[in-house]
């Protein structure tokens, strides 16, 4: 897109004719055939094309779904009832769009692993970094009100509980809280609202998503080496080879998304979503969905005041400071290295991160109540200062390993039997695909 | 240098196992006093064996056949059944004139006519099953303060969480009877004798399956000889809660037969699609070391 030589070359008549009035043809010829990307990359380098499919049957679900839902408190849970039972193939498509919210975080979710190991976010990608973490948070916001419209009593109490979040905000607060709600309580205008913004926000999930890639494609992927492209030799044509290996990870992706759908299509929900929302009955646990558990985790391990700040505002800034970490990420980083492969401590660490989220997500799922809010404390921090200590100190003091030349040299080194060879696309023949 | 990262790395190890410790004590913690505990159900629930559990999982038609008995017998005299309708039990294995003589069975109140009045009629099968109370504050009344539960996706709505590794094995062996399982072992659950010294609130009975306390509203609903079945299966409370268990499952979900075949072809087609698939990519990139 950026290189501003395109090699496209119109062979019939009418991609002439369109080439001349918008060349709409050379955009996509340009972006998806030629688009030049790193040879070394992986299947983890599949979930943004796996993250664009599962947006598209979102929404395509979604609007089927919509032609059948009534948004009015007294009719939804019904008409969500009634798409499971009469409409054709009704069940299906609720399933299909209530997990696909899931499987869309499990793959937003390797994706910025994916980011955070392999140095991604680094320059000159920080506003590509920046863009995905908006669309992150648009999805965030997605997915909570997208889990209210069936108005069940996790629905109910989960927007009770989370926009009461806003409360703690000092002076704005209460005023914030009250036009999310369109009242002083989760009621009818809430759920009304909720519905638009919830047809809404996908389709700026997907005007982001363009300029993400719009990003992408000046800056160009990085690789699991993070070494920049030097050379044509470095990389291949997006199609066939990306696309190819890109199609084989979206399948191996839906047959676990397809898994869960036909055969445990409860199991990432709350028994008590299929109980109508019922505002005098609060139940023995609120728990939210499964991929807000870690943030769930760290509001709720703010359990002491500190200064002027209680604990609920604390709570508050813990959770969104945990997702505003994320924003910062490329100016915390100090390392001149951008993969982890060449970064012995910053791997362990990383790896320590990950199994730290995990932790705080169970501990979501577990009642605020004895040694689990120890636990949570503990992991809260570590949360922390992964960003705000490891990440800047350890750039500082870490000794990486020796990094290759080149991409190409990586994966001859890799690959031994092409070292001879000049560094061509026919180097290697007998390596496996 | 390497120092100070040996002892982060110490330090990470130092709380990895604080954290460990601390799950023992919580772990410790639970072993409460039997007479007064903190944690419901009492008892977890009975896992049962399901025809409709598994990838190929069917109902059993005349398992359903005799869960229907059940509740319009025992069940409907207080638990409403709000969005099943009449034709749904098809899926039971009755043909149209069956569930048409099933549903005229019912009257149904209608209106208001031309006339502007309100009137009774028999059942079509295209109605719901009728509530035995005109409103929720009734029923609320008449059973003591709180209304029996709709019994329409009841199977779905109840489950005992499963706790941790459990949950993680559920995956593979696509444990999702939860419901019917907590069902069967609460109606089964009754006439224990509750530990020395609980308390057992008055206009209770005490049983511990049930989900939120020691004891629910609810008295024991089934016993031995209650229902006739005319396909010789047992009289018993145990296959009574059984055969309703499944039959609430169904009403909860009666796609279900359809959703795991589906399923089942989807698989098959994504594992010989993902294999085609794999196949190209690797003649696409066998000249290309990477």
């Amino acid at each position: 897109m950026s290189e501003g030589h395109s090699t496209y070359t119109p062979k019939t008549g009418i991609e002439r004719w369109f080439d001349a009035r918008m060349p709409l043809p050379r955009l996509i010829y340009d972006s998806f055939v030629a688009y030049p990307v790193p040879r070394n990359l992986n299947y983890m380098w599949t979930f943004g094309g796996i993250l664009s499919i599962m947006l598209v049957s979102q929404i395509l679900t979604g609007i089927v779904l919509a032609m059948h839902y009534t948004s009015d408190t007294n009719l939804a849970f019904d008409s969500v009832e009634k798409i499971m039972r009469d409409v054709n193939s009704g069940w299906l498509l609720r399933y299909l769009h209530s997990n696909g919210a899931s499987f869309f975080f499990v793959a937003v979710y390797i994706h910025i692993f994916r980011g955070l190991f392999y140095g991604s976010y680094k320059a000159p990608r920080e506003l590509l970094w920046i863009l995905g973490c908006i669309i992150y948070l648009l999805m965030m916001a997605t997915g909570f009100m997208g889990y209210v419209l069936p108005w069940g009593q996790m629905s109910f109490w989960g927007a009770t509980v989370i926009t009461g979040f806003f409360s703690a905000i000092p002076l704005v607060g209460n005023w914030i809280q009250e036009l999310l709600l369109g009242g002083f309580a989760v009621d009818n205008p809430t759920l009304n609202r909720f519905f638009a913004l919830h047809y809404l926000l996908p389709f700026m999930i997907a005007g982001v998503v363009v300029l993400h890639i719009w990003a992408l494609h000046v800056v160009g992927q990085s690789n699991p080496t993070g070494i920049e492209v030097k050379s044509k030799t470095d990389t291949v044509a997006f199609t066939p080879y990306a696309t190819i290996k890109d199609a084989f990870g979206m399948i191996v992706f839906l047959f676990f998304f397809a898994y869960f759908v036909f055969y445990l299509p409860n199991y990432l929900g709350h028994p008590d979503n299929y109980t109508v929302a019922n505002p005098l009955k609060t139940p023995a646990h609120i728990v939210p969905e499964w991929y807000f558990l870690p943030f769930y985790a760290i509001l709720r391990a703010i359990t002491f005041n500190i200064g002027p700040i209680n604990s609920k505002l604390g709570g508050v800034l813990c959770m969104f400071g945990a997702i505003a970490m994320l924003f910062l990420v490329p100016w915390l980083d100090t390392s001149k290295v951008r993969s982890a492969v060449y970064r012995p401590w910053y791997k362990l660490f990383f790896w320590l991160f990950v199994a730290d989220a995990i932790l705080l997500g169970w501990l979501g799922s577990q009642p605020a109540e004895g040694a689990y809010v120890f636990m949570a404390q503990m992991a809260t921090l570590f949360y922390f200062a992964f960003f705000l200590v490891i990440m800047p100190v350890l750039g500082l003091i870490e000794t990486p390993r020796r990094l290759p030349n080149s991409i190409t040299e990586a994966v001859l080194e890799k690959n031994k039997g092409g070292s001879g060879h000049p560094a061509g696309a026919t180097a290697a023949p007998e390596t496996k695909g | 240098m390497k120092k100070i990262l040996t002892s982060l790395a110490l330090l990470g190890l130092v709380v990895a196992g604080t954290w460990m410790s601390s799950a023992g004590a919580i772990a410790a913690e639970e072993e409460h006093n039997a007479a007064a505990p903190t944690h419901f159900p009492i008892n977890e629930p009975k896992e049962m064996s399901w025809s409709f559990a598994g990838p190929f999982g069917t109902y059993d038609k005349a398992q359903l056949q005799r869960g229907l008995k059940v509740y319009k017998e025992v069940c409907s005299a207080c638990h409403s059944m709000n969005l099943v309708a009449f034709r749904t039990l098809e899926g039971l294995g009755y043909s149209e004139a069956q569930i048409k003589t099933l549903a005229a069975g019912y009257t149904i109140h209608d209106g208001p006519n031309d006339a502007g009045d309100m009137f009774d009629r028999p059942g079509k099968p295209s109605d719901h099953f009728p509530a035995p109370f005109p409103n929720e504050q009734a029923a609320a009344s008449a059973n003591g303060g709180a209304a029996p539960p709709d019994m329409s996706l009841l199977a779905k709505a109840r489950g005992v969480e499963r706790g941790f590794p459990r949950f993680i094995f559920d995956i593979f062996t696509q444990y999702a009877q939860g419901g019917p399982d907590y069902i069967h072992s609460l109606l089964t659950g009754y006439d224990q004798t509750p530990p020395a010294g609980m308390v057992i609130p008055e206009g209770t009975h005490y049983n511990p399956y049930f989900l939120s306390g020691v004891s629910l509203k609810m008295p024991k609903p089934l016993s031995d000889g209650q229902v006739t079945y005319d396909d010789g299966s047992p009289q018993t409370v145990d296959q009574y809660a059984r055969d309703v268990s499944a039959f609430l499952m169904f009403a909860a979900e009666p796609h279900l037969e359809d959703r795991k075949k589906t399923g089942f072809r989807v698989m098959i087609f994504l594992l010989l699609f993902g294999a085609l698939v794999y196949m190209t990519k690797r003649r696409v990139w066998a000249d290309v070391a990477h």
